[in-house]
């Protein structure tokens, strides 16, 4: 099984996030990571999912996801056309000692120390998935205490947009007449 | 100066509730199937003044199996209603019934008011959450200037596209709180934009293989029903000679009676059916969905078979079997294309020859017709019960049945020759579908009659409905055909369980009395154990046309479905009786 990254535009409504957790749950597709946010425009919120599946259920997913009314759009990135980060908030243990090691570690990383107490550190990282394990190895030594990461983001490259289809309004058939 | 009068156009303060019924009016409900309550109560004020007829059952799933039985005999969007909390949950049967068999409906539920949603209230239920995976859209609306729009998108996602039900959900506050009443010129969807052209490109590669196939064979499914495209499908079938199969949920979308039809495929399928599957180098799949009761074990399914798969649904489109030529598109149109294309190819001499397969499946059809042993000892058997009650009620009445296997010997004997007049539950199985469905579809089209043909055991989930019937001048006329257990389940303790019949006996031929049941609840009761008593009694039956009509057929109880492919295995493996394999030779070809 591949991972896929799929960019979901999905309207803004209560519920929607139900709708969709729950349509990969019913139908046995694993959710690697979730991550939903605003856009753009008001109306819409963008969910990047990585998912863990081979090619021919994911023609499956992305056509139960595309079943969804709520759903608006839906286009796989792939690693080489679209760039992808995630969040790392890590809190090391961190003792006037070990300070200065993980200090290197941050400077070597491009990470940021965010809070610091007598005996630990909390630091930040973006990045894509493989650096932020590649820093917590390095982490590891001193003694992670706590870690919280974010879902996966990801956009396209280049200068064209996502929703650059303008969604259309339905035109409504005429109720019956009345007998 | 005294108020202007509030046209149509103009913009009178009305409740929330007013402003449902207004909308339902205007999106075109003639019939609601429903019972009130606390949270829907508000709405049931103005339901009293409404044109709107509005039918009141005695169970909300009643409700729901009628608004089905309705929206199938007639294409429109059947409607029903219920209360918050345990009358949303009873809706929840037939809400996904309709969503397997794509039937457009839509539920109205009311809901505790908006302030006390989430706090465990008083008949509170989350119908939306719950109903979430078995319904093709849901709404909790709260704000009561949302009405309009709500419902004008819900009738239209519900008939438009793949059909299904739309569950609208209303907060209590919603229904009571003042605002005005505008129905919407423009619907805001803008992720839901179903295909219905099929893409030409596909047309002429599905032409080309139909022309070099040397056994095609016509899948047919429920989406030929839901589109109207019976008449369509028989003119490309008799264009190209080629052979029809025909399944559950589109029995009657080909006439029985065409030389061209091989019955219906799968599990309980007609064997001439199952080998033009098996056998064929191409299946033209018309809005079907390779469903497991159809193809038995997928990897050993109609192995030789090329796939021209035409759905409306893109998501059916390769789901169970590989697509050679997927077409997305609704299934009147794209039969319509065919026919323009193949005209065209014939026009120019190019013409598909399919002469030995024809004969061979003719063959196999003659040498495996749908048969019964009729039982030695005088009992009633359910085939012929079947089979005259098709005869006598003829092709023009509508059939509704229950699930098991009255259900499978209903779609086999009975002879369908128009769409529509075929209904059942196929995707889902519910047992208790019959009674509420076949009062929804009478409701729907009075002028037909409507045969609810039953088990004993599908009868005892619903017939509570007889009473609603028998109130409201919705004279149906109910079949039982009473073999006094749950038969279907029966015939698998007695073929795979060593005849071990843990909790299948009923004892419906001493509890209850049908007759006597039919009579409490208004109905005629009339029994029948004889086969010489079977046509006068169907011929009583149909001469009653101002009540409704219950006939208790008490018959044999060890009469069993047959052919039969093994749950799981091949459709190789068809028996066309017990231990009785047909055979058929790849050499015949």
């Amino acid at each position: 099984m591949t991972k896929h990254t799929l960019s979901v535009l999905v309207e803004n409504k209560p519920g929607v996030l139900a709708r969709i957790a729950g349509l990969f749950s019913r139908r046995g597709y694993n959710i690697d990571s979730l991550a939903v946010g605003p856009t753009e425009s008001p109306d819409v919120s963008r969910m990047t999912i990585v998912v863990a599946v081979d090619d021919s259920p994911l023609e499956q997913v992305t056509k139960q996801l595309n079943k969804l009314v709520e759903v608006i759009k839906i286009v796989e990135l792939d690693g080489s056309s679209s760039v992808s980060r995630e969040l790392l908030l890590v809190k090391v243990r961190a003792d006037a000692d070990a300070r200065g090691h993980v200090l290197d570690a941050v400077q070597l990383f491009k990470a940021k120390v965010v809070d610091v107490a007598p005996d630990a550190m909390t630091i930040q990282v973006t990045g894509n998935a493989d650096k932020l394990a590649d820093f917590l190895r390095v982490l590891e030594p001193f003694g992670v205490r706590e870690l919280v990461q974010s879902g996966m983001v990801a956009i396209g490259r280049g200068s064209r947009s996502i929703s650059e289809r303008s969604a259309r309004p339905v035109a409504i058939p005429a109720p019956p007449a009345a007998s | 100066m005294a108020e202007q009068d509030s046209g149509p156009g103009a913009e009178a303060r009305i409740t929330g509730a007013q402003s449902l019924v207004t909308s339902l009016e205007s999106a075109g409900v003639e019939d609601i199937f429903g019972i009130p309550g606390g949270a829907i109560l508000p709405a049931y004020d103005p339901l009293f003044d409404s044109k709107i007829r509005h039918i009141l059952v005695r169970h909300e799933q009643g409700a729901g199996h009628a608004a089905q039985g309705y929206a199938a005999a007639t294409g429109k969007v059947g409607v029903c209603m219920a209360t918050s909390g345990p009358g949303a949950t009873n809706l929840v049967t037939p809400i996904a019934d309709a969503h397997m068999d794509s039937l457009p409906m839509v539920a109205i539920t009311g809901q505790v008011g908006a302030s006390m949603i989430g706090t465990d209230a008083f008949q509170e239920a989350d119908i939306r959450g719950i109903t979430m995976p078995i319904t093709k859209h849901n709404f909790l609306v709260t704000d009561p200037a949302e009405i309009p729009q709500t419902i004008a998108e819900a009738f239209h996602i519900a008939s438009t596209g793949r059909p299904g039900p739309v569950l609208v959900d209303v907060a209590k506050s919603a229904l009571q709180a003042m605002t005005t009443f505008r129905w919407p010129t423009e619907l805001n969807l803008p992720g839901y934009r179903p295909v219905t052209r099929p893409h030409s490109k596909q047309i002429r590669e599905a032409s080309k293989l139909i022309l070099e196939a040397r056994r095609p064979v016509l899948y047919v499914g429920g989406g030929v029903i839901r589109s109207g495209a019976a008449k369509e499908l028989r003119v490309l079938a008799e264009a190209t000679g080629m052979p029809v199969v025909t399944t559950l949920m589109a029995r009657g979308a080909f006439p029985d009676s065409h030389p061209q039809h091989l019955g219906m495929p799968g599990m309980h399928g007609t064997v001439a059916a199952v080998a033009g599957l098996q056998k064929s180098d191409l299946i033209i799949s018309l809005g079907a969905r390779f469903d497991d009761r159809v193809t038995g074990n997928l990897d050993s399914f109609a192995p030789g078979a090329q796939v021209i798969h035409a759905d409306i649904d893109p998501a059916e489109i390769g789901k169970n079997r590989h697509a050679d030529v997927p077409i997305v598109g609704d299934a009147r149109e794209v039969i319509a294309d065919l026919i323009i294309a193949l005209n065209a190819e014939a026009e120019q001499g190019n013409r598909g020859d399919y002469e030995s397969w024809v004969a061979f499946l003719a063959g196999i059809k003659k040498q495996y017709p749908v048969a019964y042993d009729a039982p030695t000892d005088g009992s009633l058997s359910p085939q012929y019960v079947l089979e005259r009650l098709g005869r006598i009620a003829g092709p023009e009445a509508i059939y509704c049945s229950g699930v098991g296997q009255h259900q499978m010997w209903a779609a086999h004997f009975v002879g369908y020759e128009n769409p529509n007049t075929w209904i059942n539950s196929g995707g889902l199985g519910t047992m208790g579908f019959s009674v509420p469905a076949a009062m929804g579809a009478k409701v729907g089209r009075p002028d037909s009659t409507v045969w609810s043909i039953d088990g004993d055991g599908c009868f005892q989930m619903t017939n509570q409905e007889l009473a609603t019937c028998a109130i409201n001048d919705i004279p149906i006329k109910v079949a039982i055909i009473n073999n006094e257990s749950l038969g279907m389940v029966r015939q698998w303790q007695t073929l795979f369980y060593n005849e071990r019949y843990s909790n299948t006996d009923l004892h419906s031929k001493r509890i209850p009395d049908f007759v006597k049941l039919a009579d409490a609840y208004g109905c005629v009761g009339l029994a029948c154990d004889s086969p010489d008593d079977v046509d006068a009694t169907i011929e009583k039956a149909m001469s009653i046309d101002d009540q409704p009509v219950v006939v208790d057929f008490r018959v044999h109880r060890d009469a069993m479905v047959w052919p039969m492919v093994a749950a799981g295995t091949s459709n190789d493996e068809i028996k066309y009786a017990r231990d009785l394999a047909p055979k058929f030779d790849e050499d015949d070809l």
